[in-house]
């Protein structure tokens, strides 16, 4: 689905700043990818990339990030590289962003913003019949109608988020991109969205590249995972194989210093005081 | 003196008018809250979930906030009233914050060293700048940096996880006799998460100042604290030694709390379901592949 052969990212506003260096990796189809990293490791940066948005100074330097996919209307197959993919965004590509708050117009229902990000094969009938589809979609996602004539601020954190997510889906892209979607989130309201994302993938049998700083999310849900470290990958593979063997000592350091909800305490560790 | 609770905290409330230019309702955030810091330090964490009323609580203890109902009182005295109440000068020598943002919590036009000593002086814990100097670097020394260290440096030319150590120093230069720390990690790298939380544990032991971490984070509070409590839409819903709540949670806000986190070891039974019923909608089929829409 997507090939990134030796890719060298960055920002050329000021210079060149390296944020990705010489990176390699082959997504495939029907599977959740993880990217794992702390700040500054280039996890952001490399999904930017993929997703084609170099509209921010961000650039490749060398190497290629290439897709291909089938289009729906001809099902001839496209092929090009992540510069030209803006065409397909919103409609093979989705982007879930972190802030849900930032990307939503404070000033738009959010009926007016599914509409608008909806490519033009979507917006075939009527405006009543096209809200009776995105409603009824909602609703699938125990998400009631009346979100639709809600104004972003009159929505919780976690419902915004899930709207994000529904919206997504809904125009059943072939691959998902997602950034930190659940961050800024409560652990209830996080959980329910990651297996809100888990069961679009299941359905739609497509692509999910996840990128999160917490380990535990990626144990959760992902099939395979990456482990970025400045910006360079320190190591791929299955996630279930990464946990129960890490390769990299980077990576070993990660999972030990994950805190566990059993098992040893700081109090222990210091001797229990006097 | 020296047996009297750190801080108890009795029967505390604090409400909020909600909406309504004339009358409106009230909304109690924090919602009839007791719990005591006992003289020997340690750590209590509050645990809870966004508005659960953990942060209202905080800065109640620090003082921003009035509490609308009961009392609150450090080292046997009362912190809010007429009578007896401490004044700001001991109060803030005696109690000290650190916040979940330090880029926002020191002046991004001082040098960092700078505003170090000015919380010396201003606290009025050194009378000379060289008084000042040497505090700060003791309270440097005990988070593993020193003023030589960070001369000349403003808060950007830090990362997030060296700066929080440098906040944890700065509530360090009085010497306070309890530090409200709140959500101090949420935005560390998990690698060095655990270093400054163990930290606190360190200044526990070593330097006897105890700990009020407030935090949406069950495990760090379990690895953390002596006591922990469990706070839902403003109430403490179960309180104790983090070892019995999390082994045997009586609540099921706590065990909804806990199935919650993404742990590595087990993955959650939810997913196994997974999949089965998916939203439909018109313009393609659900077939799972790309079929040509049906408006085309």
């Amino acid at each position: 689905m997507i090939s990134i052969d030796n890719v060298t990212v960055g920002y050329g506003t000021v210079g060149f700043i390296t944020a990705v260096d010489q990176v390699s990796l082959t997504i495939g189809d029907n599977e959740i990818v993880g990217i794992a990293g702390e700040s500054g490791s280039g996890k952001s940066t490399l999904m930017r990339a993929i997703y084609g948005d170099f509209s921010t100074g961000l650039g490749i330097k060398s190497g290629t990030i290439a897709g291909r996919f089938t289009d729906a209307a001809s099902d001839q197959t496209i092929e090009k590289p992540s510069s030209q993919f803006r065409d397909l965004w919103w409609d093979q590509i989705s982007y879930i962003p972190q802030g849900s708050m930032s990307v939503l117009n404070p000033l738009m229902k959010i009926e007016q913003q599914v509409v608008d990000g909806l490519p033009k094969r979507e917006r075939g009938g009527s405006r009543k019949d096209l809200r009776a589809r995105i409603a009824k979609f909602l609703a699938g996602f125990g998400l009631e109608e009346n979100v639709l004539d809600a104004y972003p601020h009159q929505l919780s954190g976690g419902m915004r988020q899930r709207v994000l997510v529904a919206i997504a889906a809904f125009v059943n892209p072939r691959l998902i991109l997602a950034d930190e979607p659940t961050t800024a989130l409560d652990v209830v309201v996080q959980k329910k969205i990651l297996l809100m994302m888990v069961e679009i993938q299941r359905r739609l049998q497509n692509t999910l590249v996840l990128v999160s700083h917490d380990l535990g999310v990626h144990y959760q849900i992902t099939d395979r995972l990456v482990i970025m470290y400045k910006g360079k990958i320190v190591e791929a593979g299955r996630t279930a194989d990464i946990f129960a063997n890490p390769q990299h000592d980077y990576t070993r350091n990660l999972i030990a210093s994950l805190p566990r909800l059993h098992g040893q305490r700081a109090v222990d560790r210091v001797g229990a005081g006097a | 003196m020296s047996d009297a609770p750190i801080l108890e905290v009795r029967n505390v409330s604090r409400s909020y008018r909600k909406g309504g230019f004339f009358g409106g309702t009230h909304f109690k955030a924090v919602d009839e809250v007791s719990f005591t810091l006992p003289a020997k330090p340690q750590v209590f964490s509050i645990v809870g979930e966004s508005g659960s009323g953990k942060t209202t609580l905080a800065r109640m203890v620090l003082r921003l906030v009035e509490p609308s109902e009961g009392d609150i009182r450090l080292l046997g005295r009362p912190l809010t009233g007429k009578e007896g109440r401490i004044n700001d000068l001991e109060f803030r020598r005696l109690v000290q914050p650190i916040f979940q943002n330090p880029f926002e919590a020191f002046s991004a036009y001082l040098p960092i060293e700078d505003y170090l000593r000015r919380t010396a002086l201003n606290l009025r814990v050194a009378k000379t700048v060289e008084e000042a100097n040497q505090l700060a670097d003791r309270a440097l020394r005990s988070v593993n940096l020193s003023l030589e260290r960070i001369r000349g440096k403003y808060i950007r030319q830090f990362s997030g996880g060296e700066l929080q150590r440098i906040s944890v120093a700065r509530a360090l230069i009085p010497q306070p006799k309890l530090i409200v720390a709140d959500e101090p990690v949420s935005m560390v790298d998990a690698s060095l998460r655990m270093s400054i939380v163990n930290l606190f544990r360190t200044i526990v032991e070593e330097q006897g100042v105890s700990f009020i971490y407030i935090t949406h984070d069950l495990s760090t509070a379990y690895y953390l604290s002596d006591q922990v409590a469990i706070m839902n839409r403003g109430r403490v819903v179960e309180s104790g030694v983090p070892t019995d709540i999390l082994d045997n949670p009586t609540e099921a806000y706590t065990r909804e709390l806990m199935a919650a986190i993404p742990t590595v070891g087990e993955r959650w039974s939810e997913l196994e379901d997974i999949g089965r019923t998916y939203p439909t909608h018109s313009s393609r089929q659900q077939t799972g592949s790309n079929q040509p829409p049906a408006n085309a």
